[in-house]
């Protein structure tokens, strides 16, 4: 036994290379790395399901992390493709950001709660702790639970860019790392009040009307409901090979219309607005 | 040279390069956030109560409380328990019922802390939301859950003490008229104090040290806590939950967050190390 029995040796042997082995596959040989926001995240692995059943030998990986680390990937070239749910920030401006989609942001509450519209204002007020009580806003007598989403994250600086302004959010809000951590939390606590991305929004919880205007495709098109931030891929230079076709699949009325059928908005709808960006 | 040096060589340089590797990733973590420690100025950085890292405010003072708070609950919850179950497992049970307790008890520090996290979201924080109100993500569930998860180590530190004193101390207590509880309580446990101390600082360190449970349980939000409902953020969450998004000075505000980290986990070992050497001696 010990240092000298040889089976010893073989099994250190077999640990380092089941160790060593997975590492060096973390880079995916001959395929497309498509990494970035979690916003964006569930909608590119439909997108590249579907794009892989019609070409069997191509390979994607969707991976989460994040905008902003999504955006470092592209820079670092750890994948091809980075993925962001925020406009580029000026120090981003020498990538390419190709717009996919567009996707609304909605406020969500619990569907017991009976509040069906709150104005920018209020929501102001709400977020950044002015308003700790429901009843302030028209609604029950009950303490709100204000849950936000963490510094950083793209879906938050949207939120804070298109309808918080400069107002501050409270720093004593709940914070969750995901769209699905933050509906989960809405749905569980009847006081909860937080934000996500329309085409996440489902039955367990209820998205509220802003100034009286619906959340919803209809209103987007019409340019009444302008909480809307563009979700982007993100090149370091002109895409080619893989990236090129799985960028023009996306951007073809077919892709699109999967989008669309996601709960997204197509690019065309938005090209023409003002407040696309 | 002999087959016996090379391995002794090999060896060496195994147990050196894990050496090496703590010194590197210390090297890493000074490297990144002390920089940013330097420009907000140790002071702001440390007790200032702002935490908006896209506004380049940087202060972590709120959640060197919470992990302050938290870490206390646990030990609240879990030395009690933990140091009466030693008791138990060495004392007051038949050495067969130990034999099963042991491996099971042991069995809890292999539970992965999501597993712990998951479990403290589904059954503890809505019980906490309907029955005592607040959002339920709390320090109350965070404590209950921490003070499980530091339990092992507490136990098998202070049983192992325990059952290192000689015999003659429990023989004479006893010859001497002593009932059994007047020996534990009046002998036994004051000898094996160092051991105790020294299992409740290594608790704290796991306690202080744990992410993932608590950045399921506790809310994250940016505030001491003023009551066991609230919610709170803890250093390690602080790291665990903006990592994935956090890039230049943001990324290193982590990073220094972590230099405080690795500043408070490196004192409490070594306070341990000091306080179960002192018995030894």
């Amino acid at each position: 036994m010990g240092i000298r029995n040889p089976l010893n040796w073989v099994c250190a042997c077999a640990f380092f290379l089941l160790t060593a082995f997975p590492a060096g596959c973390l880079k995916p040989q001959g395929g497309l790395t498509v990494a970035g926001s979690t916003s964006v995240q569930p909608f590119a692995e439909v997108l590249a399901e579907e794009y892989m059943a019609g070409h069997s030998q191509e390979k994607i990986y969707v991976q989460g992390g994040g905008s902003s680390a999504g955006i470092q990937a592209v820079r670092t070239e750890a994948a091809q493709v980075g993925m962001s749910s925020r406009a580029l920030m000026p120090e981003e401006r020498d990538l390419i950001g190709v717009p996919i989609a567009y996707d609304a942001i909605a406020i969500i509450i619990h569907p017991g709660n009976p509040l069906t519209d709150l104005s920018i204002d209020q929501i102001k007020r709400i977020f950044s702790r002015q308003l700790t009580n429901w009843s302030e806003a028209g609604g029950r007598n009950h303490p709100i639970t204000l849950v936000t989403r963490e510094e950083g994250s793209g879906t938050r600086e949207s939120f804070q860019h298109l309808i918080m302004g400069k107002t501050e959010i409270s720093l004593a809000a709940l914070v969750q790392d995901s769209n699905g951590a933050i509906r989960q939390v809405v749905a569980d606590d009847p006081n909860a009040i937080g934000y996500i991305s329309l085409g996440l929004v489902n039955d367990r919880v209820k998205a509220l009307k802003i100034d009286s205007v619906e959340a919803n495709v209809e209103n987007i098109k019409k340019h009444r409901y302008t909480f809307v931030r563009p979700f982007l891929f993100v090149f370091k230079a002109d895409p080619q090979g893989l990236a090129k076709n799985f960028l023009e699949y996306i951007l073809s009325p077919e892709g699109q219309k999967l989008l669309v059928q996601e709960g997204l908005v197509s690019v065309a709808t938005i090209a023409d607005s003002p407040k696309g960006s | 040279m002999s087959k016996e040096k090379i391995f002794e060589k090999g060896f060496f340089l195994v147990a050196f390069s894990s050496i090496s590797i703590l010194a590197l990733i210390a090297f890493f973590i000074f490297e990144e956030g002390v920089p940013l420690i330097w420009r907000t100025g140790a002071r702001t950085f440390l007790l200032g109560e702002r935490w908006f890292p896209s506004q380049g405010s940087f202060g972590i003072f709120p959640m060197i409380v919470g992990s302050f708070w938290v870490t206390l609950g646990a030990l609240i919850v879990g030395v009690p328990l933990g140091v009466a179950c030693a008791v138990f497992l060495c004392e007051l049970t038949h050495p067969s019922v130990s034999l099963v307790l042991r491996p099971t008890i042991q069995l809890l520090a292999a539970i992965p802390s999501v597993i712990y996290g998951f479990w403290g979201l589904i059954v503890l924080v809505p019980l906490i939301r309907n029955t005592m109100g607040g959002p339920g993500l709390s320090v109350l569930a965070g404590s209950l859950v921490l003070g499980i998860m530091i339990l092992p180590t507490i136990i098998s530190i202070s049983e192992d003490s325990l059952r290192a004193l000689p015999r003659t101390f429990k023989e004479g207590a006893l010859s001497l008229g002593a009932t059994h509880w007047q020996t534990i309580w009046r002998v036994l446990l004051p000898a094996s104090r160092s051991g105790i101390v020294a299992s409740v600082i290594l608790g704290m360190g796991r306690a202080i040290g744990e992410t993932m449970a608590m950045i399921m349980i506790l809310g994250n939000a940016v505030q001491m806590p003023n009551s066991i409902l609230d919610s709170t953020r803890t250093l390690t969450t602080n790291i665990g939950i903006e990592m994935g998004y956090a890039t230049g000075d943001h990324r290193q505000a982590l990073f220094a967050t972590g230099v405080v980290l690795f500043f408070i986990t490196m004192g409490l070992n070594t306070l341990a190390l000091f306080i179960s050497g002192r018995r030894r001696t």
